[in-house]
């Protein structure tokens, strides 16, 4: 039995990394909802979902239980395989493309049947071509949908989404080349490798967006990180580029027609989408996992603790004074978890070794995934020859012209 | 190791749908798709043929063949949609007379 | 039988059924998905094979943009199920067998393994990209210029055949 186990060991490890992934990624999707719900009132003066469970935070079981139990029609004289096909297709890419992520640079301090425990699920030579690739594809989850649906709003609805995604497609590989010059390589962990140099070992100063390194300044990728992350946010289809979906203009675009469960899919794609295109604008502009402080200052070691601590126990101080049972008993449990964790981290300090790449990374996540929502609460939408126009008469020229500089620079002030 | 001739065989038959397809369908985006499949056989022939001696010349040569196919796709369709334009079908056994 | 033979199979007959699946289908968008799953196909063929970057353009070029393009017309122009139209005698009879015929004439010239070519494995060409960006920028540098010609050409044409009609 042990002998079949450590035979097939990588399998096996591949299938569990496999699995958590998946529930840890459906998991911040759901509380992403929350949080975008919770911010974007805040930014509108109101309260967000607050009743259900404390502060709202049951929100997001109370929606996937709704999903689950609401009646799921299928128009008539719709195309079967082609309109079933389309939400299955644009989740299954989405939760594709995170499967080339890497979120750590270590493997894990033990070995698991007698192989190392890396912190990603794959990391091929072209990475960053996989990650395109299936940027490409998911296109036809949005075509296919909005023409399966029998319905001329949604095909109208359709056909403008994946106009608009093919459009940002253009730039967003185009600002992403300025990279690829300064690092060599498509793999996205040694990108990352390549940014840890800063200068006089300052660690943000090596990240692509100042590319201060020990070679001296090359290029800072700031204008390509600009033109990234705004094709990033008109490629899935969020505000302010969100007219083909948005609920006042062509009633809810390609989606119209889905019900429930189906809906749900598109809702997951979307922001697994969002999550996928964060961790990709840390990876190649925000260096990563690399700490923002230098690496001799290892008292900065403790910052996941000092973070964690102080939030901990403002949440058993928010709990105690809670107004329903149910919070006054959740809410410090909660509070009580987190302090353990940050007090845990600091006993334990080959734990917290591991942890601090993961937990840089995991920062500047959201971060990014915060300026999306900021985003959203913030700007009012595009209209749609307006997001076409910037698309291809403002961001596709700015893009090529940061390739050029790039290639100039790269050419007059030597390689690192 | 896959012996060579497996893709070539792979190749030839996918050559021969394409061809079955262009000859039998009426619908003329279905032909256009059966020249593309066609053209990603003979691209199959070329990458397998490239891997097996080492050298990368057919990969090039991928490329250019892929870039060709794009242009070809982009003003067919042009094309497609005229031929919509004027005669109202897509059945290519409606386009076959030189007078409209 | 070793795991690149058996990738290799299932991958083959995926792409054979899928064109089959072309032919077959009545509506042009079903003929449509299943080129893409043809496509798809090749590009693990090509991942298999070991030309990664083939691989990836296979993917983001063919599948993930002239696809999109053909979906487009087809859903703009509302293309509908091909009409069952009479073939003539000779086609219904003569049809398949024909097809076989040439399908086995390409594939008779290479069944036999030859033995001056080697098989294909995985990692025989090192920094295959690098290579190919290198030929193609020295010797392939005047095909490469023509092309980017010829994409204009294209669009331009493209752009005039498909404008309306001016009144």
């Amino acid at each position: 039995m042990i002998a079949l186990l450590t035979q097939n060991a990588f399998w096996i490890i591949t299938i569990v990394k496999i699995a958590l992934l998946l529930f840890i990624v459906l998991t911040v999707n759901a509380y992403l909802t929350w949080f975008e719900r919770k911010v974007v009132a805040h930014i509108q003066s109101r309260w967000g979902p607050h009743r259900v469970g404390p502060h709202g935070l049951l929100q997001p079981a109370a929606d996937g239980l709704k999903f689950l139990f609401k009646e799921d029609p299928t128009p008539a004289g719709v195309d079967r395989f082609v309109y079933y096909l389309a939400p299955f297709l644009a989740l299954a890419l989405s939760l594709t493309a995170l499967a080339v992520i890497p979120f750590g640079p270590d493997p894990l301090p033990f070995s698991v049947l007698g192989q190392k425990v890396y912190l990603w699920i794959a990391n091929p030579e072209i990475g960053l071509l996989i990650l395109f690739s299936i940027t490409a594809l998911s296109v036809y989850g949005l075509a296919l949908a909005g023409w399966a649906s029998n319905s001329k709003y949604s095909l109208m609805g359709g056909l403008r989404s994946s106009a608009q995604m093919i459009s940002y497609e253009l730039s967003l590989t185009m600002s992403v080349v300025g990279v690829l010059l300064m690092a060599n390589t498509f793999s996205l962990t040694e990108i990352i490798e390549k940014q840890s140099h800063g200068l006089g070992g300052w660690g943000f100063l090596g990240w692509n967006i100042f590319a201060w390194g020990k070679g001296g300044l090359l290029f800072p990728q700031i204008i390509g990180f600009i033109c990234f992350f705004t094709s990033a946010i008109a490629e899935t289809n969020r505000a302010p580029f969100d007219l083909p979906e948005a609920e006042s203009e062509l009633v809810a675009g390609f989606h119209t027609e889905y019900a429930s469960f189906k809906f749900a899919m598109f809702f997951i794609a979307e922001y697994t989408a969002m999550i996928t295109v964060s961790c990709l604008a840390t990876i190649l502009f925000f260096g990563g996992w690399v700490s923002f402080f230098p690496e001799s200052w290892t008292i900065t070691h403790y910052i996941p603790s000092v973070t964690l601590i102080p939030f901990g126990l403002w949440v058993i101080y928010d709990g105690i004074k809670y107004e329903t049972i149910f919070g006054k008993v959740m809410l410090p449990g909660v509070g009580a978890v987190m302090a353990a964790i940050g007090a845990g981290l600091i006993a334990f300090p080959a734990v917290n070794e591991f942890i601090q790449p993961v937990f840089w990374f995991t920062a500047k996540v959201f971060v990014f995934l915060f300026f999306y929502v900021w985003a959203r609460g913030t700007l009012p939408r595009l209209r749609y020859d307006q997001l076409m126009n910037v698309g291809w008469k403002l961001l596709l020229p700015v893009s090529i012209a940061n390739v050029i500089f790039t290639a100039a620079a790269i050419l007059l002030w030597g390689q690192s | 190791m896959v012996p060579t001739n497996y893709y070539l065989i792979l190749s030839a038959i996918l050559f021969g749908l394409g061809a079955v397809a262009f000859v039998f369908k009426r619908n003329i985006i279905t032909i256009f798709m059966s020249i593309e499949l066609m053209l990603n056989a003979v691209n199959l022939a070329f990458v397998a043929f490239s891997q097996a001696f080492g050298k990368v010349h057919g990969q090039v040569f991928v490329l250019f063949v892929i870039v060709v196919a794009a242009a070809e796709a982009a003003v067919g369709l042009g094309i497609i949609i005229l031929t919509q334009r004027n005669r109202q079908s897509l059945n290519i056994e409606k386009v076959d007379l030189l007078k409209l | 039988m070793s795991p690149a033979l058996l990738i290799f199979f299932v991958l083959a007959a995926i792409a054979v059924l899928a064109a089959v699946n072309l032919v077959v289908q009545r509506h042009p968008i079903h003929s449509a998905l299943s080129l893409i799953v043809v496509m798809v196909c090749l590009a693990g063929l090509y991942l298999l094979m070991g030309a990664e970057f083939v691989a990836a353009v296979q993917i983001i070029v063919y599948g993930g943009a002239i696809m999109v393009l053909f979906i487009f017309v087809i859903m703009l122009l509302n293309a509908g199920e091909e009409e069952r139209t009479d073939f003539s005698k000779i086609a219904k009879f003569a049809g398949l067998p024909l097809a076989l015929a040439l399908t086995a004439s390409i594939a008779a010239a290479v069944v036999k393994p030859d033995p001056n070519v080697p098989g294909v494995t995985q990692a025989v060409i090192p920094e295959a990209t690098k290579q190919i960006s290198s030929m193609l920028f020295k010797e392939f540098v005047y095909p490469f210029e023509l092309t980017s010609f010829l994409i204009l050409v294209a669009i331009i044409g493209a752009l005039v055949l498909a404008q309306r009609e001016k009144k």
